[in-house]
């Protein structure tokens, strides 16, 4: 269905599943996922950096697995399932990859943090290999300017091994 | 509490989303700002229809050079070099360089702010642009004013051609480092909101307190009409030092359209409109005795900057102060560009200026058939050879012999591509590192609240740096308290006056302030009969002032320590590369960096700002060059996918050492600061090993295949 409205372009109707909430929205369909969440519900852990897919600091998980909202239509992603940074704690319970990144010191200032958990999280289901190597593969599609790297790896394999 | 390697007390915030950037603020009726920039480099705009624009749908403004109000002095009452820029403010019609701001498209939404943008219709005068540093190196001329306000542009002492005439060999090379666009993670954004005559700025930026006063003074306010708010910044490297012409673009669109305003930046528009390094160009000299004694260095350095404003990339400093050589002169030049004004990018001169210096020491050593290290230690500087003063604190000598212990430098063979491992040709290359411990004037605030709580503030900032953590444990150690009950709030400007987070200033300037009011607030806690460690003793003298806090303020500022002192951090950067002969194919496989800063507050956020550090380096060495269309100016690789910086996958092992080292001198903390030495040396350590590995001396960064290849076909 879509809406006119005199100052506006014309609207479709989204209905976003974010973090288990259920959130209808009559949006322009040229809002990427990433300003849908950002601009539209309020959720600005999920970073813009590049707008252009070449940066990972928006990265969210869309049915479980690693995207780019910034290179996803809020449209497309209509009722599917979506995973952002603030909906990884269990309440104050921090998810072992967050807590590990405080305990790794893997990031400055953490500008590409959101992006870099979720591109961690997703690994974990990922087929990475078992080494360090293989994690800073895995890892590349997130840069960080601040050069957090090392301990971004250190905090992927704890997380790793500690469920191994 | 000082020296404990703690976790970082915004790390909470940081790993769950919830670190509030500037472009983050939930504001009622915003509305979206996108900045139209030119498309050519030089000339005037000749036309400009704005009809399709102001037509789009949810469009509420188009301001242009037309209809936007005009600014006092014509927009540049706040220039105040270094921090205070000369901007652009659609004050005029002309245009200096490609992807200058010339309109601002306000609208409901950002989507339809974006596509109004794309509509204006615009037709120039354009000239012809000079763009090529190398094309425009003739017409360098002399700078002739203080660099940064403080050093000399040159510097001479003793005879250099006599020292070069004595020298049994002499080093004669050319050097050169490329545009270099900081690319922070966070893009540059400000929201701007007017209430009544009072302007609130939620700006990305490394000084809340510049920005301020700049944008006053620029659109001819009071002080006290322009409040600043700044929580975290995503990541700054200096290009945040300054509020560019987006910030108070924002504030004129704002009051423009009677709404608050959103502008950021897109990636693209981060190549140009918000600082670089420049180009440099370094021709150095330099020459020694057969017993590698130097007896001369001559460095003359051409850097590029806009037509419309002088920044100097300082890359002379260290060459003034490094080595004990009798003869050393230095010289700074500019070339004007049709580009966006270059500013302070992290080690803003010394970063640049160690590749040129100690690549051509690297090369010396080869030549004399020194081992480098040594015939750095041979040219040790026990005073400061420019000034004569002694150092406030100097441990370079054991940052050569721990870092070099470390790396294994003993097991290197000299000789040019003698070291191999299967295909790969192995290199091992080293660098000094050096960084002066800089200081300014700092003022904060400490409060008891009724709760038992203390409240620490100043309006500095926190971009990665470790600023919310290191200031509380500076807090509580003063006041003998755990971290937990110390809140630290920074990047306001309500809050007490603070200067620029840069030059790796922060914790030397703001940190004895911290201290000092804490200090403060300790004996005012004990003068009315508390014990500041009792949290119930501090909750009772609150309750007995009918809840009144307890506040002490302090201010700390530099002394006569820099007339009777050289004051620098210094280092010893080691790294280890692997060459493919065959593909011209360079990884770095290792760096080891011994560094020596005065005393390390907090040995987990040291560590990692120094990996920063390096990391930045690497990518200096390896990678990093902004494109320039010779032909109209247009930055060609404007975002990050050509625009190159280290991935995960292209940083290798890093492991740095931090030494302690003792400084009674250079502040009441001891600390010399360590955003920026990390960077520093790393692009001639790579250099240096490259040659080691395959022969090839590359002396114009980045160091690409295209130069290894061809270098190896000698």
């Amino acid at each position: 269905m879509t809406h006119m409205r005199s100052t506006s372009s014309v609207l479709v109707d989204v209905e976003l599943l974010v973090n288990g909430r259920r959130l209808p929205l009559a949006l322009d369909p040229r809002v990427t996922l990433l300003d849908a969440l950002r601009e539209h519900l309020g959720l600005t852990g999920t970073k813009k950096g590049c707008d252009h897919g070449q940066c990972g600091a928006c990265t969210v998980h869309l049915d479980g697995r690693r995207i780019l909202s910034c290179l996803t239509l809020a449209a497309s992603a209509s009722g599917r399932e979506i995973t952002t940074i603030e909906g990884l704690a269990d309440g104050d319970r921090l998810h072992p990859m967050q807590q590990a990144f405080i305990d790794h010191d893997g990031f400055q200032c953490g500008y590409c943090t959101s992006g870099q958990i979720m591109s961690a999280v997703a690994l974990l289901d990922e087929p990475c290999g078992p080494g360090e190597a293989d994690v800073r593969e895995c890892m590349s599609g997130n840069i960080c300017r601040c050069g957090a790297y090392p301990g971004i790896v250190a905090a992927v394999q704890a997380v790793r091994q500690g469920r191994g | 509490m000082i020296g404990a390697a703690i976790d970082r007390l915004d790390g909470r915030q940081k790993v769950t989303g919830r670190a509030t950037y500037s472009a983050e603020w939930p504001i009622e009726r915003l509305s979206y700002g996108v900045i139209v920039q030119s498309a050519i480099a030089k000339g005037t705009i000749a036309a400009m229809d704005v009809s399709a624009a102001e037509q789009a749908p949810g469009v509420l403004a188009v301001i242009t050079a037309g209809n936007a109000p005009k600014l006092p002095q014509g927009g540049q009452a706040g220039v105040n070099p270094p921090a205070g820029r000369a901007l652009t403010l659609l004050q005029d019609t002309r245009v200096r360089y490609n992807g200058e701001p010339i309109a601002v498209v306000i609208a409901e939404s950002f989507e339809q702010a974006t596509h109004a943008a794309s509509l204006l219709r615009v037709n120039y005068h354009e000239e012809q642009p000079a763009v090529d540093i190398m094309q425009a190196l003739p017409t360098a001329e002399p700078y002739t004013k203080k660099i940064l306000g403080q050093f000399e542009p040159f510097s001479r002492r003793g005879d250099v051609d006599a020292g070069l005439r004595d020298a049994a060999v002499v080093v004669e090379a050319t050097y050169t480092t490329p545009l270099e666009t900081h690319n922070a993670m966070e893009p540059h954004s400000t929201i701007a909101v007017w209430e009544r005559d009072q302007l609130t700025l939620y700006d990305a930026t490394q000084y809340v307190y510049g920005v301020k006063r700049f944008v006053a003074k620029t659109l001819g306010l009071r002080d006290d009409q322009v409040r600043v708010v700044s929580k975290f910044t995503g990541g700054a490297f200096g290009s945040k030092g300054s509020a560019w012409s987006h910030v108070v673009l924002a504030a004129m669109a704002a009051r423009h359209v009677g709404r608050p305003v959103k502008i950021v930046l897109s990636r693209r528009q981060m190549f140009g409109p918000v600082g670089g390094r420049p180009y440099t160009v370094q021709r150095l000299r330099v020459g020694a005795r057969h017993d590698g004694t130097l007896t001369a260095i001559d460095q003359d350095v051409v850097s590029s900057t806009s037509t419309f404003e002088d920044w100097v990339e300082s890359s002379t400093l260290q060459t003034r102060m490094l080595y004990a050589a009798p003869n050393v002169a230095t010289a700074q030049r500019l070339v004007r560009l049709n580009l966006g004004t270059p500013t302070f990018n992290r080690g803003p001169g010394e970063s640049s200026g160690t590749f040129g210096l100690e690549s051509a020491i690297d090369e010396l050593a080869w030549r004399l058939g020194v081992d480098p290290i040594e015939l750095r230690l041979r040219n040790y500087a026990s005073v400061d050879p420019e000034t004569g003063l002694p150092w406030s604190s100097k441990s370079l000598r054991e940052c050569y012999e721990r870092g070099a212990e470390r790396f294994e430098w003993s097991r290197r063979t000299p000789a040019p591509r003698s070291m191999r491992d299967g295909d790969h040709l192995i290199g091992l290359g080293m660098a000094t590192a050096t960084y002066p411990a800089k200081r300014m004037p700092a003022s904060a605030a400490a409060t008891l609240t009724a709760d038992g709580a203390i409240l620490v503030e100043a309006a500095t900032h926190e971009f990665g740096t470790g600023t919310y953590t290191v200031m509380t444990q500076i807090a509580a150690d003063a006041l003998g308290v755990p971290i937990d009950r110390v809140r630290f709030e920074l990047g306001d400007s309500n809050l007490p006056d603070n200067p620029i987070s840069a030059g790796s200033m922060t914790v030397s300037s703001t940190g004895p302030a911290v201290h000092a009011a804490a200090v403060a607030l300790r004996e005012r806690i004990r003068q009315a009969g508390a014990d500041p460690s009792d949290v119930e003793s501090c909750r009772r003298i609150i309750a007995a002032a009918a809840g009144a806090p307890l506040s002490a303020t302090a201010a700390a500022a530099p002394g006569a320590e820099k007339a009777r002192y050289s004051m620098h951090a210094f280092g010893a950067v080691f790294a280890e590369v692997r060459v493919d002969p065959e593909l011209g194919e360079l990884r770095v496989a290792r760096v080891v960096g011994a560094y020596a800063a005065g005393r390390i507050l907090n040995p987990k956020t040291a560590r990692s700002q120094m990996i920063g550090g390096i990391i930045y380096g690497l990518s200096m060495a390896l990678f990093e060059h902004t494109a320039i269309d010779p032909r109209n100016g247009r930055y060609l690789n404007a975002d990050l996918s050509e625009y190159l910086v280290p991935v995960n996958a292209d940083v290798g092992d890093i492991d740095v050492l931090l030494l302690d080292e003792t400084d009674e001198h250079v502040n009441p903390l001891g600390v010399k600061g360590l955003g920026e030495i990390g960077t520093t040396g790393v692009a001639a350590a790579v250099a240096n090993a490259v040659y080691h590995a395959s022969g090839v001396r590359v002396r114009d960064l980045p160091i690409t295949i295209d130069q290894l290849l061809a270098g190896s076909d000698r």
